[in-house]
C-alpha cells in the first residue's frame, strides 16, 4: 500500500504540536530558550524525520512529544486530547538503549507492559511475541551486558513496541551503533513497517544522519539552532524499498545538504553578529582535523572545491563527522560553504602551503579576527595587570548566550585552538588563562 | 518461556544431592541461631540484677552470637533509614535543604558521643526490660553505619542516568515500581560497598557499646564487649585471648555468609555494560545456586517478589509535576526558609540554656587545648601509617599472587575491633613502664591503619599495565618510578583510605586515650580522654562541649584537607 496517498483528514492526526516553546532556566535563574514556536503534525501512516545539528533542540522536541517534558508555552495534542505526561499509546526508543542492566532481556521487555496492569501470563505471551518479532528469540534470559550494541537496541525496540503503541518516538536509535549494524537494524525495521507487522501508526525519528532521514522518512523536518526553530520541510516521496544509488535518492540527499549548509553559514554569520560574537558556538574540531581537511581539499582530485557528499565518501567518513570540520573551516574563513559544496579561500591555500610557524601565525590571525570569543579572552588578559584570568569568568559569560554543554564545548575548543595558535595558555590545575610569557 | 521452566522442574527430580543438604543445613543453622539470640533480648531485666558475665570460654559462643545479632539488627535499621531518609532527601528539594546538611553533621559526631546521650533515654523508655540497654547498644551501632549508607544511596539517586530515568517515566512506572525497579538496583553496588565499610567499622562499636557506664548507671549486656570488660576488671589475659578468637571467627563468618554472596550476586547491577574481567565469586552463592531444593524455593519466591515490585502502587508518586505558579512557589520557599531559621534559633537558645549554668570560658579553653592535642595525634599517626603502609601496599599490589593472599587479611584487620587488643597494650605499657602520652597514641590507629593498606593495595593492583610497561621501557630510575609514576597513580585510592582511617582514629580516641587494666588506669591528655572522663562522671554539659568540639574538628579537617585532596585526585587522574 502506498502510505503517502492516505487521506489527510483530522481523524488521521496522531499528534499535533502547536506553537510549542521550551525555555530552560539556568542556575542564574534567567531563562534560556531551546525551542521557539514549533508547529508539527504527525498523521497516520507516516515516518517523519527530525533533522538538525546538536543543539537544535530536536531531542527536546521529541521528549515534549512523548510527554517527558512539558512545553513552556504552546500545546501538545495526542489523538485530539491534550498531553501532559507519558501516555498509553506512545513509546520511546532511546539513543543509548536505556536498558536496565539488572534485568534480563525478557524482564526488560515486560517492563513495557507494567503500566497496563495485565495478568502475568498475558504479559509473558506478549513480551515473547515482541521478542520474536524483533528477532531476539532465544535471548530471553540474557542480560544486556552479554549482548552486542545492535542486539541491545533490538531489546529497546521490543520494549517499545510490546505495548502496541500508536506513536513511536525514536531518538537517534541507530547512532550509537556501527555502520553495518545500524544498516541491518534500519532495514529490519522498515520491513516490519512496510509489511504492516507493527501496530504503530506513526513514527517520529530524530536523527543527524542525512542519508538515514532520506532512507526512512516520508517527510524530513529541518530544525535550525540557537534556539531551535523550524527551517524547512522536505517531502520524500520515493517508493520503498529505497536505494542509495538511485538518482532520486541522491537528489533528495543533496537537497537536504544544501538546506543544512546554507543554514549553517547563515547561522555562523548571525551568531557572530549578536552579543559581540559570544553566542558563536564553536564546533568540536581539533586543529589537526582542520589542517587535514584543508590539505585534502587542496590536493587532486578536488583542487580547492568539492561536494560535501563526495568528499565524505572519499574518506569513507560519515557526513555527520565531516560537517563540523567544514563548519570550522567556514567559520575561520579558510574555506567557504555554498549549497552542498565547499571551496578553499585564498587564506586556506596559503595555510596549506606554509610551514609550521607560518601556519600558526595565519591561524592566530584568523582566530582573533573571526572568533570574537578568542579575541575577547586575549583582550581581557591584556587589560589585567598580572595577565591572568580565571576560567570561570569566561564560562559564565558564555553561558549567558549558549546552553551549558555548548558553552563547555566552545570553551574547550577555544582553549585547544588558542593553545595551538599560542594566543594564550591555559593551566587546568589553576583553571586560569594567561598570556604566554614571550611570543 | 513457561515451557522451558516446566521442563527444567521435571528434570530436577527428587533425589537430594550433597549441595542440597549443605545448603539447607546452612540456612536452618542461621535461622535457629538468630532466633535464639533474638528471644533473649526481650527477657525481663533490671539494672544491677543482670546475670553476671561469665569468663568461661564455654560462655563465649553465646555472647558472640548476641553481639553478632545486635550487628544484624542495627544493619537492618540502617537499611530502613537509608531507604526512607535518603529517598526523601533526593525527591524533595525543600527536605534536601535540611536533611543533607543534617546528615553531614550527624556523620561528624563521634559514634561513642551518641552513646553517652542515648543510653539513659533508652533505659527510661523500656524500664525493666532488657530491650532498653539492647536498643541503646543497637542505636550506637546504627550511628556507626547509617550515615554513609544514606549518603551513598542519596548520591546514587541523584546520579541516575538520564536515559534510564526517561525510560522509566515513558513506561509510566509508578513511584513504587520506579523505586524497586530502577532506583534500588541502580544504587545497589555503591550501597553494598558502603554497607561493608560500615560493618567493618562498627565491630569496634559493638564491643565498645555493650559495657556502658554513664555516671552512676552501669550496664553490661551479654556480649563479647562485656566479656572483655569483665576480663579487664579481673586482669584475665587468657579470657581476652578467647574473646579475640571468638570475634575473629564471627567476622570471618559474617564475611563469608553474608557479604561474599552479596558481592558476587550484585555484579549484575552494575551499569557499566561490559563484562568484568574477574567476577567476584562466593562459595555460599555457588552452593545455593547449585542446590535444586533452594532453586525450587527460589522460583516462587522470586516471582512473588517481582509481583510486589511490579504492583502499581501509586501512593508516593513523583511524576512530572504540573508547573505550579511561580509566585506561590516563591512564597512557599520563603515560608520554608523562615520556618527553618526560627527552628534553628530556638534550638540554639535551648542548647545555650542547657549548657550555660555549668560551663565557663575555662572549660572552652580546656576543650580547645585537648582538641589540639588529639588533632596533632591523629595527624602524626596518619602520616606515620602512610609512610609505612603506602610503600608496602604498592609493593604488594603490584604482585597479583601476593595481593590475592594479603588483601583479605588487610580487610579482616580493618574490620577487627582493635579495642579487644587494648588490654594487651596496657599490660605491656605497665610492665615496661612506658610513657602513656606516647604509647597510648598508636592505639587510635591500630584498627584503622589497615584502610590505608588495603586501599593502596587495591590502587596498585588496578594500576594500568601499559603505564607500568611504559615506565619499564623508559628505564626510569627507582626515584622517578615511585614519585613520577606509582605514587600519583595510587593517589586517589590513598586519599580514600586515609579519609576512612582518620575518621576512625577520631572515633577511637574516646576509648584509646583512657584505658584500664584491672585497677590500673592509664590516660593521657586529649579530647577523647576528656569525653570519656565526662561520660564516666555523667556531666552532660561537658560531654556536649567535648562532642561538639570533636565534631567541629572533624568537619574542619574534612573541608580543609580531605575534600580538596579528593577533588584534586579526581581531576588529576582523568584523561578526558
Amino acid at each position: 500500500m502506498n502510505r503517502e496517498t492516505q487521506a489527510a483528514g483530522t481523524d488521521s492526526i496522531v499528534i499535533e504540536l502547536r506553537g510549542v516553546c521550551k525555555r530552560f532556566t539556568r542556575p542564574t535563574a534567567e531563562p534560556f530558550p531551546v525551542l521557539v514556536d514549533i508547529d508539527l503534525t504527525l498523521r497516520e501512516g507516516e515516518i517523519v524525520g527530525l533533522l538538525g545539528r546538536s543543539g537544535s533542540g530536536k531531542s527536546t522536541l521529541l521528549r515534549i512529544a512523548g510527554g517527558l517534558l512539558s512545553p513552556t508555552s504552546g500545546e501538545v495534542r495526542y489523538r485530539n486530547a491534550p498531553l501532559f505526561s507519558p501516555s498509553e499509546g506512545i513509546a520511546v526508543v532511546f539513543q543509548t538503549f536505556a536498558l536496565y542492566p539488572w534485568l534480563t532481556v525478557l524482564q526488560n521487555v515486560e517492563l513495557g507492559l507494567d503500566a497496563l496492569g495485565l495478568p502475568s501470563a498475558e504479559v509473558r505471551r506478549r513480551a515473547n511475541a515482541a521478542i520474536d518479532l524483533i528477532g531476539l528469540d532465544g535471548f530471553q534470559s540474557a542480560f544486556p551486558r552479554e549482548l552486542s550494541g545492535g542486539m541491545r537496541q533490538r531489546v529497546g525496540f521490543a520494549r517499545a513496541i510490546v505495548s502496541e503503541p500508536v506513536l513511536l518516538l525514536m531518538d537517534e536509535p541507530f547512532s550509537a551503533l556501527d555502520v553495518l549494524t545500524a544498516e541491518t537494524l534500519r532495514t529490519d525495521f522498515l520491513d516490519l513497517w512496510t509489511e504492516h507487522q507493527l501496530p504503530t501508526r506513526s513514527v517520529l525519528l530524530v536523527t543527524h544522519n542525512i542519508e538515514e532521514a532520506a532512507l526512512m522518512c516520508d517527510r524530513v523536518v529541518v530544525l535550525g539552532s540557537n534556539p531551535g526553530h523550524l527551517v524547512a520541510e522536505i517531502p520524500v516521496s520515493l517508493s520503498r524499498p529505497r536505494n542509495r544509488m538511485d538518482a532520486g535518492f541522491q537528489t533528495i540527499v543533496s537537497e537536504i545538504y544544501s538546506v543544512l549548509t546554507t543554514r549553517m553559514s547563515a547561522a555562523v554569520q548571525a551568531q557572530a553578529r549578536v552579543h559581540g560574537g559570544l553566542a558563536l558556538h564553536l564546533p568540536n574540531v581539533s586543529v589537526h582535523e582542520i589542517s587535514g581537511l584543508l590539505e585534502a581539499l587542496a590536493e587532486p582530485p578536488h583542487q580547492g572545491t568539492a561536494e560535501l557528499g563526495k568528499l565524505a565518501a572519499s574518506f569513507a567518513l560519515e557526513i555527520n563527522h565531516l560537517l563540523p570540520v567544514a563548519a570550522a573551516l567556514h567559520l575561520l574563513e579558510f574555506a567557504e560553504l555554498t549549497g552542498d559544496s565547499i571551496k578553499l579561500t585564498a587564506a586556506g591555500r596559503v595555510f596549506v602551503q606554509s610551514g609550521t610557524e607560518d601556519r600558526k601565525r595565519l591561524f592566530r590571525e584568523h582566530l582573533l579576527t573571526f572568533v570574537p570569543f578568542a579575541a575577547h579572552i586575549l583582550q581581557i588578559l591584556a587589560e589585567r595587570d598580572d595577565h591572568q584570568a580565571p576560567r570561570e569568568r569566561f564560562e559564565l559569560e558564555l553561558e549567558d548566550h549558549l546552553n551549558a554543554s555548548d558553552a563547555e564545548e566552545t570553551l574547550r575548543v577555544v582553549i585547544s585552538w588558542g593553545r595551538y595558535a599560542e594566543v594564550f595558555t591555559y593551566d587546568d590545575s589553576a583553571r586560569s588563562f594567561a598570556i604566554p610569557p614571550a611570543r | 518461556m513457561p515451557h522451558a521452566l516446566g521442563v527444567r522442574l521435571q528434570r530436577i527430580g527428587n533425589a537430594p544431592r550433597l549441595a542440597d543438604l549443605a545448603a539447607v543445613i546452612l540456612l536452618l543453622a542461621l535461622m535457629i541461631t538468630f532466633g535464639m539470640a533474638a528471644r533473649q533480648m526481650v527477657l525481663p531485666f533490671s539494672l544491677g540484677h543482670a546475670p553476671p558475665i561469665r569468663l568461661a570460654p564455654s560462655a563465649l559462643p553465646m555472647y558472640t552470637l548476641r553481639s553478632v545479632a545486635r550487628m544484624l539488627i542495627a544493619l537492618l535499621a540502617s537499611l530502613l533509614f537509608t531507604f526512607t531518609y535518603a529517598t526523601w532527601a533526593a525527591k524533595s528539594r525543600r527536605a534536601e535543604m535540611v536533611l543533607i546538611p543534617l546528615l553531614d553533621a550527624l556523620q561528624s559526631v563521634p559514634v561513642l558521643g551518641y552513646l553517652s546521650f542515648t543510653v539513659l533515654f533508652f533505659l527510661s523508655l523500656f524500664q525493666g526490660s532488657a530491650l532498653g540497654p539492647e536498643l541503646a547498644s543497637i542505636f550506637a551501632i546504627f550511628t556507626a553505619q547509617a550515615w554513609n549508607m544514606a549518603f551513598s544511596f542519596y548520591q546514587s539517586l541523584r546520579t541516575i542516568p538520564v536515559d534510564l530515568d526517561e525510560a522509566s517515566r515513558s513506561l509510566r512506572a509508578t513511584g513504587w515500581q520506579r523505586f524497586w525497579r530502577l532506583e534500588v538496583p541502580f544504587a545497589m553496588p555503591g550501597l553494598l560497598w558502603n554497607t561493608m565499610m560500615s560493618m567493618s567499622g562498627s565491630w569496634f562499636f559493638v564491643v565498645a557499646s555493650e559495657a556502658i557506664a554513664v555516671g552512676s548507671t552501669q550496664v553490661a549486656l551479654p556480649g563479647v564487649g562485656s566479656y572483655v570488660a569483665r576480663a579487664i576488671e579481673e586482669r584475665n589475659l587468657g579470657a581476652i585471648g578467647w574473646a579475640i578468637l571468638a570475634m575473629s571467627i564471627a567476622i570471618v563468618l559474617y564475611d563469608q555468609l553474608l557479604f561474599r554472596p552479596l558481592v558476587a550476586w550484585i555484579e549484575k547491577f552494575r551499569v557499566e555494560q561490559s563484562a568484568a574481567q574477574t567476577a567476584p565469586r562466593s562459595w555460599v552463592l555457588d552452593l545455593l545456586s547449585r542446590s535444586r531444593w533452594i532453586q525450587r524455593l527460589r522460583v516462587p519466591l522470586q516471582s512473588a517478589l517481582a509481583r510486589v515490585a511490579r504492583a502499581r502502587l501509586a501512593l508516593p508518586e513523583w511524576r512530572l509535576a504540573r508547573p505550579k505558579s511561580e509566585l506561590s512557589r516563591r512564597f512557599l520557599d520563603i515560608a520554608w526558609y523562615f520556618g527553618l531559621a526560627a527552628l534553628t534559633a530556638y534550638l540554639v537558645l535551648r542548647l545555650a540554656h542547657f549548657v550555660r549554668p555549668t560551663l565557663s570560658v575555662g572549660d572552652l579553653r580546656t576543650v580547645a587545648l585537648d582538641g589540639a592535642i588529639t588533632l596533632l595525634r591523629v595527624a602524626v599517626l596518619i602520616v606515620l601509617a602512610s609512610l609505612v603502609w603506602v610503600p608496602v601496599g604498592i609493593a604488594i599490589g603490584l604482585k597479583p599472587k601476593i595481593t590475592e593472599l594479603v588483601q583479605p587479611i588487610a580487610q579482616f584487620l580493618a574490620a577487627f575491633p582493635a579495642n579487644l587488643l587494648f588490654p594487651l597494650a596496657v599490660f605491656l605499657i605497665v610492665k615496661y613502664r612506658l610513657a602513656p602520652a606516647i604509647w597510648l597514641s598508636p592505639l587510635m590507629i591500630l584498627g584503622t591503619q589497615w584502610y590505608i593498606l588495603f586501599n593502596v593495595i587495591a590502587g596498585a593492583s588496578a594500576f594500568p599495565t601499559d603505564l607500568r610497561e611504559a615506565a619499564a621501557s623508559l628505564r626510569l630510575g627507582p626515584l622517578r618510578r615511585w614519585f613520577g609514576v606509582l605514587l600519583p597513580g595510587i593517589f586517589p585510592y590513598f586519599v580514600t583510605g586515609a579519609i576512612t582511617a582518620s575518621g576512625g582514629a577520631w572515633n577511637a580516641s574516646i576509648v584509646s586515650e583512657a584505658v584500664s587494666w584491672g585497677e590500673t588506669h592509664l590516660s593521657t591528655a586529649g579530647l577523647g580522654a576528656y569525653i570519656a572522663e565526662q561520660t564516666a562522671a555523667g556531666d552532660f554539659a561537658r560531654i556536649t562541649l567535648g562532642v561538639a568540639m570533636m565534631s567541629a574538628l572533624v568537619v574542619v579537617m574534612n573541608r580543609a584537607l580531605w575534600r580538596p585532596l579528593y577533588a584534586l585526585a579526581e581531576r588529576r587522574t582523568r584523561l578526558d
